[in-house]
């Protein structure tokens, strides 16, 4: 089993993945997400898209078949937002390329910095990923929602550069991923949205208080108004004085227009209803991620359209911002009727809890259907994706995992991932470590041999 | 195998195991030599003044007293015993805070106790956390409460964990509600040497003390790596490499070998009935000093495998015991070694990547260290995970199984049960379903290696201390009154 495995990584590591060809997965309960399950059927991918998917679908001549033996196959899933791809060692801030320091503040554009190379992308298939919205972070505010500091030794482990100062405004432009093992650039589309935090990380990028934050942001979204309306006298500099830079406030532009979403970070109750209003009044498109507190203003959330991205973990009154937090809130903002997104985690390096706290969702009263469309099509939409993925239809990238059991359960994991019909390798430098450690010493010559 | 005892030989390997573990918990160490021979002889020595003999003061003793129970049958679920075993439809009896029976359905149920049907349930010991920092990191993480690191001293020996325990942390209220009935508090990694750990019940109590796991071992903190070159060479001082890391921890020793050796010196003379000058008691050496005894128990935070070969080598030189590994996210490399050693490791499931030594972090570490008949630790360092160890077990599980090491059910609840019990020292007492063992049990709504398995019902020395279903026992810290979180559980 070993030696196969070993030879199966060596294969893989020299050649590309195989171009997409005609595929079928058999003899598996299928999850389309966007409608109902299919108890045992068949799933056809040609030229890397769904073509076929039934109980009652035939094999096309020549397709390579991929017996699912019983098991689950599901659209691949999203991370709603995270840094994969742009950071490949937290604690290592040169690797660090999810946020920026004062020189820019929405103008930061993370998609620059994405490295198809990164070996965490192929741990996040792992875990059944298959794409990502990568998010920038405002600069000091560390990894994220679970960001590790061992014993509470607090590294230096934030986006941005040593001697970068005060974390800008706006901490800059999301990107889209999907994860193409061996393509040159795995950019699906960047400026998709501009972040920006409210509450404690958002006070502290404004100087001190909520007060001055929200002052701020509203100032900058009247310049960038401005700034559109008045373009050819600032190029003349017959405008008055902007609070942002013209490349912060050109990023603002498609936000101010309704056309880009303002990703907002915020987990207080009174945030969220400020961040409401604030998106009332500006007429702008918004995206919440965070809300720890949002199940006591659901309603709100709902009625004003908003989806949110939340962490299904988050229980502990870890700040004065999150004393509301409850295992439940993603099943009470989904009781509401708020598009709910779930997140593993922001780090790139833990994207398997994904499908893990879509199960603890479940097992806090979240329906399985609105957990799997969670990880799914709700980011899907969130990121303007749902055209081409976040759900198993005729016409769709075949993103798709094939598991050997419940997707979200411990005990399974994919035993296929395809992107874009082509199956994805196996060999990351992860499961090649374990190859070389499980592998009784046959004395002699040192691991670094096997 | 099903094995099962009589209350009556449970109630005298109970009374063995007590009168045997006289360590260095809250009762004063068995090494001391004033109460031995020659009483009229010694009539002339006087004692020396309070505080002043590290082993005659008891220092914060433990007042914990078990919460009421009544005798409990627990009729019909799939126990974990933590000993090896899988008993389907079985039988758990407690009494008077103790097990006092485990078997199969024919396992006689005295008359007078309460038969819980628990058909469906299935039944472990109390989750065990062998690496937390509630109380000395608690919620909300604000720097007023950070009392987890004296990062002031790479070797700060001299700083027990409990005194910087808050007890009212809501997450010991999370913790408990995933199962977890025992942890081992631990102070930061800022440090070569970090402190005394504390062991504590997880029950809701006004004082540590109140907490304090009755007669468990003291555990000394280390931490090899980057962090206590990073926290001390970070402003211009040792150590600011691995390798004055290893100076730190070398020195250390020999100061504390010679500290040993005059206190030593001094008790014979004492004994003798010479006159005698004692040493003055120093709280740093003293702690050292209680490893090299062996009364102490290393609990060493180290990363990497090279590390910790190093620190075996170290260990070796001065004669003391490493009893665990933390945070050993590399051990799977030196599998072999730590089984030979007989070292724990204590481990997450999958993290890696987070710092340069987190770099090899593989989900298959637990399952490489078991093959090789290794000790293995699933904890949490993490007021969030620590809520669901048993979930985290299963992924180190699962990642096995996916590798083609088959490893039962039975053996991977040792991880987070039996396990952190013998790296604790407290295995006599806890961590296991054995007769004569405290009754620290959870009942989880399904098989506990499922993402969507719950804790229902959590004992502690036989007493009820969670309930899902009933808000009468899901107890609240004062912080949590009048705040949006304190319905959390309801």
């Amino acid at each position: 089993m070993i030696r196969s495995l070993l030879l199966a990584s060596a294969a893989c590591a020299l050649a590309f993945p195989a171009a997409a060809q005609t595929v079928a997965i058999v003899n598996a309960r299928i999850e389309p997400v966007s409608s109902a399950a299919i108890p045992n059927g068949t799933l056809v991918i040609k030229d890397g898209k769904i073509a076929a998917l039934g109980a009652k679908v035939t094999v096309p001549a020549g397709a390579k078949v991929i017996d699912a033996k019983g098991g689950v196959v599901t659209p691949g899933f999203i991370a709603p937002s995270s840094n994969l791809g742009a950071a490949e060692v937290n604690g290592v801030r040169e690797t660090r390329d999810d946020g920026t320091g004062s020189a820019l503040s929405a103008a930061f554009d993370i998609s620059y910095g994405i490295n198809p190379a990164s070996t965490f992308l192929g741990l996040a298939r792992d875990g059944g990923i298959t794409s990502s919205a990568v998010t920038p972070i405002l600069t000091g505010t560390g990894g994220g929602a679970h960001e590790h500091a061992d014993d509470g030794v607090v590294e230096e482990m934030t986006a941005g550069k040593s001697g970068d100062g005060d974390p800008p405004l706006f901490g800059g432009q999301a990107a889209f991923i999907r994860l193409k093992a061996g393509a040159p650039d795995i950019v699906e589309a960047s400026k998709l949205a501009v972040t920006v935090s409210l509450g404690e990380s958002g006070a502290r990028a404004a100087g001190g208080s909520r007060g001055a934050d929200l002052v701020l942001i509203r100032s900058a979204l009247e310049d960038a108004r401005a700034f559109a309306a008045r373009r050819a006298a600032f190029e003349q500099g017959a405008t008055r004085d902007f609070g942002l830079s013209r490349l912060d406030l050109q990023a603002l532009v498609p936000v101010v227009q309704g056309k880009t979403p303002l990703l907002i970070r915020v987990s207080r109750a009174a945030d969220i209803r400020q961040a409401l209003k604030l998106a009332a009044e500006e007429k702008i498109k918004v995206i919440f991620e965070g809300v720890e507190e949002g199940w006591m203003v659901a309603s709100e959330i709902a009625k004003a359209g908003v989806p949110v991205i939340v962490d299904p973990q988050d229980d502990l009154p870890g700040s004065f911002e999150t004393l509301g937090s409850r295992l439940d809130n993603a099943a009470r903002l989904h009781a509401a009727g708020v598009a709910v997104a779930i997140n593993g985690s922001r780090d790139f390096n833990n994207l398997r809890q994904e499908r893990l706290n879509a199960g603890l969702a479940v097992a806090n009263g979240l329906p399985y259907s609105a957990a799997l469309a969670g990880v799914t099509l709700v980011p899907a939409k969130i990121w303007g994706q749902d055209a081409k993925i976040g759900s198993l239809e005729v016409g769709k990238l075949a993103d798709v995992v094939v598991w050997n059991g419940d997707p979200l359960e411990t005990t399974s994991w994919p035993t296929t991932v395809l992107v874009g019909g082509v199956e994805q390798p196996k060999d990351g430098r992860h499961e090649q470590l374990k190859a070389r450690y499980v592998a009784s010493d046959p004395g002699g010559y040192p691991p670094a041999y096997r | 195998m099903i094995r099962w005892r009589y209350a009556a030989t449970a109630a005298s390997l109970l009374a063995l195991g007590l009168s045997a573990c006289a360590t260095t918990g809250t009762n004063a160490p068995a090494k001391s030599t004033q109460a031995s021979a020659k009483p009229a002889e010694k009539a002339e020595i006087k004692p020396l003044p309070k505080g002043l003999d590290g082993q005659a003061s008891s220092g914060f003793p433990s007042t914990y007293k078990p919460l009421p129970s009544r005798p409990t049958a627990f009729v019909g679920a799939t126990v974990l015993t933590a000993t090896g075993q899988q008993i389907e439809n079985g039988v758990v009896i407690a009494s008077g805070g103790k097990i006092v029976a485990v078997g199969g359905p024919d396992t006689p149920i005295p008359a007078d106790v309460l038969k819980v049907d628990a058909t469906g349930k299935w039944i472990t010991p109390g989750v065990i956390d062998a690496h937390s920092h509630l109380g000395v990191y608690p919620s909300p993480g604000v720097s007023a409460r950070s009392d987890g690191n004296e990062a002031t001293d790479p070797n700060t020996a001299q700083v027990w964990a409990e005194h910087s325990v808050w007890p009212q942390d809501p997450g010991f209220n999370r913790a408990r509600a995933g199962g977890v009935t025992t942890l081992q508090i631990l102070p930061g990694s800022a440090n070569l040497f970090g402190g005394r750990s504390v062991t504590l019940k997880n029950v809701p109590s006004l004082t540590t003390q109140g907490m304090k796991f009755p007669d468990a071992p003291y555990g000394l903190k280390m931490a090899c790596g980057e962090n206590p070159k990073r926290v001390y060479g970070g402003r211009g001082r040792s150590p600011s490499t691995a390798m004055g890391n290893v100076f730190g921890y070398r020195k250390a020793w020999i100061d504390a070998a010679d500290y040993a050796r005059k206190w030593d010196d001094y008790r014979a003379k004492q004994q003798k009935g010479e006159k005698a000058d004692p040493p003055k008691r120093d709280l740093q050496m003293e702690t050292l000093a209680g490893v090299l005894k062996g009364e102490i128990l290393v609990q060493n935070h180290c990363y990497r495998a090279d590390e910790e070969a190093t620190m075996i080598d170290i260990a070796k030189e001065f004669g003391y015991k490493i009893t665990m590994f933390h945070h050993a996210i590399e051990s799977y490399k030196i599998a072999p070694l730590l089984a030979k050693e007989g070292i724990c490791s204590a481990t997450w499931a999958s993290w890696t990547g987070f710092k340069m030594e987190s770099l090899d972090g593989i989900d298959a570490n637990a399952a490489i260290l078991w093959k090789n008949g290794a000790c293995v630790v699933i904890h949490s360092d993490d007021a969030i995970m620590t809520q669901r160890l048993n979930q985290e077990a299963a992924i180190a599980m699962a990642a096995g199984a996916k590798l083609g090491v088959d490893i039962p059910r039975a053996e991977a609840i040792k991880w987070i049960t039996a396990n952190p019990a013998k790296a604790m020292g407290i295995s006599d007492k806890t961590g296991s379903l054995e007769a004569g063992k405290a009754a620290d049990l959870v009942v989880w709504s399904r098989d506990p290696f499922s993402v969507y398995a719950q804790a229902e019902k959590v004992f502690i020395d036989g007493a009820l201390v969670y309930d899902r279903k009933d808000a009468r026992f899901q107890p609240k810290s004062d912080f949590e009154l009048g705040q949006p979180g304190q319905g959390a559980f309801n």
